[in-house]
């Protein structure tokens, strides 16, 4: 074998299509026994029934983006509200709704979830596994966070959604000023759809660990199963935070309790503590993934390995420990003492390094590359773009004095908006185009995705750039209108102009999807010749996955195949039932054969009496027994002993 | 950015500093993406000593510059600006942050309220005055972004910020933090006048209302304004809204929304809630005469 890095073997990895007969590997006869082992039922009813990671994953993404949409569309309607001095659009009652759904939807219905959704796609193809651990759970999962996420977009149809902001500070959410369901409402649904992020957590810990194909040693795993395995441990340990939280504020308006109330020795700040333990790891939940995702996508268009695995994967590492550690710089204002808020200083100005060295690994793996500036790439470049700026904005905020000045201003509303669409909105556009050829065996349009990514990078730029001028101007956040004669007029205008063009360039993607589903080219295995194992399978990916299980012997194992022109495969698995393989946390080494459930509707019958304990609990308190009996009734038959396979 | 503090002054300074040096390392690094990606197109791959140095150079002493460059500004200017609470500060005022405007009280040395006031904050040019930052209800945000960073003022806590104006002038400072239906125009003014200057006015506003009687008190009481509203010297003694012993000497009605002109005091009186929805005040509608004489009298209350 020659030298992986030569630029001669770069070259040979850029060339098209592998065409491996999935078939033939095994013989029709087999082959059509896996593939009906694995079959997702079809149907109205089917469809409630189905468990396999490729249909829940995808899900999750199709539902975290008509999440996007609607709230984007709430966003397009405050830049409206706010284009002009003293606009009378929207009332104050219905901006501050809007304003507090379009921040809980974008974090906890969209971001979280379409990085969980991917991660759940990709994560086990790429480990070379056949589904994922508790295929089950997963579907439960599904279900919670669809009708939770549903039951709170609707209550802003019913003009009872919540209107204390994102962040729910207390007192403003107690009940003596917050009367209503609104908050109520954030408390619960939260809560609920959390639950969702905790169960993807566990399984995605348990797939990465214990199903890699053999010879996928620890060193051997992708970038983005990396990113991936510590996002999954940082929901683990920043989630129950948030729903400690909201727990507490859910009894404090339910049953009286007193967590947060001042006059008898609660704290606001408890809350605030509380709610940023979790806030402040969640965005870099939604970031870590996201450059998981950039990896992928860097290495496959310069056409060779990448430059630092090590140092990437400590960095990786590295900024969801630290990311722990950083919460109070939310708090600069709060008047704690100054020697604390000079710790999280430090803590937060930290993160710049391990951010530092992974933008410069992937510079160092397209140095003197030869980079085909395919869609998904002008997505990653328009990231390095926007996130870079970002980035340097977050270093800046972390200097308390100057906190103190910006915080709760736009400036600080430029800043995020350019780490989170930059961060993880622009990456997982790339990703959309990167895998909707795997997903779909279809190819987006080229055409319609460059001018789709230039138009979003040039809208946003418009959008946002000019609320960090605005912010230093002292415009404050979360405010409806502003008078006329504060000079912020002419600004406000040109942001909600950008607003308008920005919506627009993510219309052309949209049209993108709906169009290319149909009528896209046919997407062949391995479609922009990468090096990890999602491409092995067909596109769509086979119901099994992979019809022969991968062995693997280095970080890219495609490319190694395509040299040595065969494939390194598992035999002797059972084909009449779901069956994958279990291999040592370290080395991967075998280890046993693991046996998979197969489709059942009882997931979803758990997740509607889980709904209806929570919802309910909105209204009264003795949901809580009805819905914990109920779901305890409906996991007594999810759980009922039987085989989980047919018998012989 | 327009300093009139030594503490808004260096952290506008230091704002500069970073937005250069944000800028420099943001040319650099897109730079560089675009040499490697683009000028060197195709050649070979980095070495691993030169991509090493690269990563090693651009990924960590660069962001360690930046951090040590960072602790140390901060800190020192955060040292700065947020004492000395040595007690060198002559003049105290308890800021108190309301749903939705500011009250102001200022403390003579004894630790006792000598006047009380609303949305508008005087202060003595040259001096550094301690203010301690009270709420009893929501949490809410004092910005003055021309003297000082907000500080916060949380029911149960007694939160400190030092203003000392180097100028004379007259700003405008707004609540920072979301406090409900209308953080929006929950506003002051700030104004920084000669030693002199702010004498004369604190100890008119230490006084009792120069008009104690006439047809319009009448009017303020039968509408029931005295139940929320204080006139120091008359019956009207309520505590829910802003002191009004001395409205007229004000410039702004309403949280600094509305200039203070008789016309605009009638809309606010007659029409709350067009001015401001969901302000805890209702509004009135008297006979024509009555408000006459209702704003007569408030704009006697110099």
């Amino acid at each position: 074998m020659t030298a992986r890095d030569g630029t001669a073997e770069a070259r040979d990895h850029a060339l098209g299509p592998s065409s491996y007969d999935h078939q033939a590997a095994v013989g029709q006869a087999s082959f059509e026994r896996i593939e009906k082992t694995w079959r997702s039922p079809s149907g109205f009813f089917g469809w409630f029934t189905q468990v396999n990671h490729s249909a829940i994953g995808l899900r999750f993404i199709v539902t975290a983006f008509v999440f996007f949409i609607l709230s984007g569309l709430l966003a397009l309607a405050m830049r409206l509200q706010l284009a002009i001095p003293l606009n009378q659009m929207l009332s104050h009652e219905t901006y501050n709704q809007v304003m507090t759904v379009h921040g809980t939807a974008m974090m906890f219905l969209f971001a979280i979830p379409a990085m969980e959704g991917f991660a759940i796609y990709i994560a086990p193809l790429m480990v070379g596994a056949r589904d994922m651990a508790f295929p089950r759970l997963n579907a439960f999962g599904y279900y919670v966070y669809l009708i939770g996420g549903s039951a709170f977009f609707l209550s802003l149809a019913f003009g009872m959604a919540p209107d204390a902001g994102w962040f729910n500070y207390v007192p403003l959410a107690n009940k003596t000023f917050s009367e209503g369901y609104g908050v109520d409402i954030w408390t619960t649904m939260i809560t609920f759809i959390e639950l969702s992020a905790l169960t993807a957590a566990v399984e995605l810990i348990v797939t990465i660990m214990k199903l890699r194909a053999p010879g996928m040693s620890l060193d051997r795993m992708p970038i983005f199963v990396w990113a991936v395995l510590v996002m999954s441990f940082m929901i683990l340990f920043a989630m129950p935070s948030v729903m400690v939280a909201s727990a507490f504020l859910m009894m404090d308006r339910l049953v009286d309790t007193q967590f947060f109330i001042v006059e008898n020795g609660g704290s606001p700040l408890l809350w605030q503590h509380l709610f940023w333990f979790f806030g402040h790891p969640e965005v870099y939940i939604i970031l870590v993934p996201a450059l998981g995702i950039v990896t992928s996508i860097v290495v496959t268009f310069s056409g060779r390995p990448l430059f630092g695995y090590t140092a990437l994967v400590l960095a990786i590492t590295g900024i969801g420990m630290v990311s722990f550690g950083l919460w109070v710089h939310h708090m600069y204002t709060t008047g704690l003492p100054f020697m604390g808020r000079s710790f999280f200083m430090a803590a937060s100005s930290m993160i710049a390094i391990p951010s530092g060295v992974q933008v410069y690994c992937w510079i160092a793996t397209l140095w003197g590359g030869k980079v085909r500036f395919a869609t998904p790439m002008l997505w990653v470049l328009a990231f390095f773009g926007v996130f870079i700026a970002g980035g340097l904005t977050g270093v800046m905020v972390a200097s308390v004095p100057f906190d103190r000045q910006v915080h709760d201003s736009y400036f600080v509303v430029a800043h995020f908006h350019y780490v989170l669409m930059g961060g993880a909105v622009f990456p997982l556009m790339g990703a959309v185009y990167y895998w909707f050829p795997k997903a779909t065996g279809r190819m987006l349009s080229e055409h319609l995705g460059t001018w789709s990514c230039l138009t979003v990078f040039v809208g946003f730029n418009i959008t946002f750039f000019p609320m960090h001028i605005l912010g230093l101007q002292g415009m404050p956040r979360r405010i409806y209108t502003y008078l006329d004669g504060m000079g912020w007029g002419d600004l406000n205008l040109l942001a909600t102009a950008g607003a308008f063009l920005l919506a627009f360039g993510f219309a052309l993607t949209l049209f993108n999807v709906i169009h290319s589903v149909r009528h896209g080219a046919a997407a062949p295995d391995n479609a922009w010749g990468g090096s990890t194992l999602e491409w092995a399978t067909a596109s769509p990916p086979l119901n099994c996955n992979f019809i022969q299980q991968p062995v693997v012997e280095s970080r890219r194992p495609m490319w190694d195949w395509r040299e040595a022109d065969t494939r390194t495969v598992v035999a002797g698995l059972r084909e009449d039932r779901r069956e994958t393989m279990v291999t040592t946390l370290l080395d991967a080494r075998p280890q046993s054969v693991m046996v998979l459930p197969g489709p059942t509707p009882w997931p979803f019958v758990s997740a509607v009496a889980a709904s209806a304990g929570f919802i309910g609990l909105i209204f009264s308190p003795w949901f809580f027994p009805i819905g914990f009996f109920a779901v305890f009734a409906t996991m007594v038959l999810w759980f009922w002993p039987r085989h989980p396979w047919r018998k012989e | 950015m327009d300093p009139a503090s030594r503490d808004a002054w260096l952290v506008a300074e230091l704002s500069w500093w970073m937005f250069a040096s944000a800028i420099f390392i943001y040319i650099v690094t897109i730079g560089l993406l675009g040499v490697g990606a683009g000028i060197f197109r195709g050649r070979n791959r980095l070495s691993f000593r030169a991509g090493t140095t690269l990563v090693v150079l651009g990924g960590v002493l660069a962001p360690i510059i930046a951090i040590v460059a960072i602790g140390v500004s901060g800190v020192a200017i955060g040292d700065e600006t947020e004492g000395p609470d040595d007690g060198s500060a002559k003049l105290t005022v308890e800021v108190v942050g309301r749903q939705w405007w500011w009250e102001l009280r200022y403390l003579d040395a004894a630790g006792e309220v000598v006047a009380v006031t609303a949305n508008e904050l005087h202060l003595p040019v040259g001096e550094r005055a301690r203010l301690e930052l009270l709420s009893d209800n929501v949490i809410h945000s004092f910005w003055a972004p021309n003297l000082q960073g907000k500080t916060d003022a949380i029911p149960g806590r007694r939160n400190l910020l030092f203003a000392e104006p180097e100028v004379e002038g007259v700003w405008r400072g707004q609540c920072a933090e979301f406090c409900g239906n209308q953080h929006t125009l929950m506003g002051f003014m700030v104004i920084a006048e000669p030693r002199e200057k702010f004498g004369r006015w604190l100890e008119r506003q230490a006084s009792d209302a120069r008009a104690t009687q006439g047809p319009g008190l009448d009017i303020f009481l039968k509408l029931g304004c005295g139940d929320c509203h204080t006139i120091r010297g008359t019956s009207a003694a309520g505590q829910k809204g802003p002191d009004l012993t001395h409205l007229a000497s004000r410039r702004t009605l309403a949280g600094a929304t509305l200039k203070n002109s008789r016309g605009n005091l009638g809309g606010w009186i007659t029409d709350t809630h067009e001015v401001k929805p969901g302000a805890l005040m209702p509004s009135f509608t008297p006979e024509p005469q009555d408000l006459h004489d209702l704003l007569d009298y408030l704009e006697a209350l110099k």
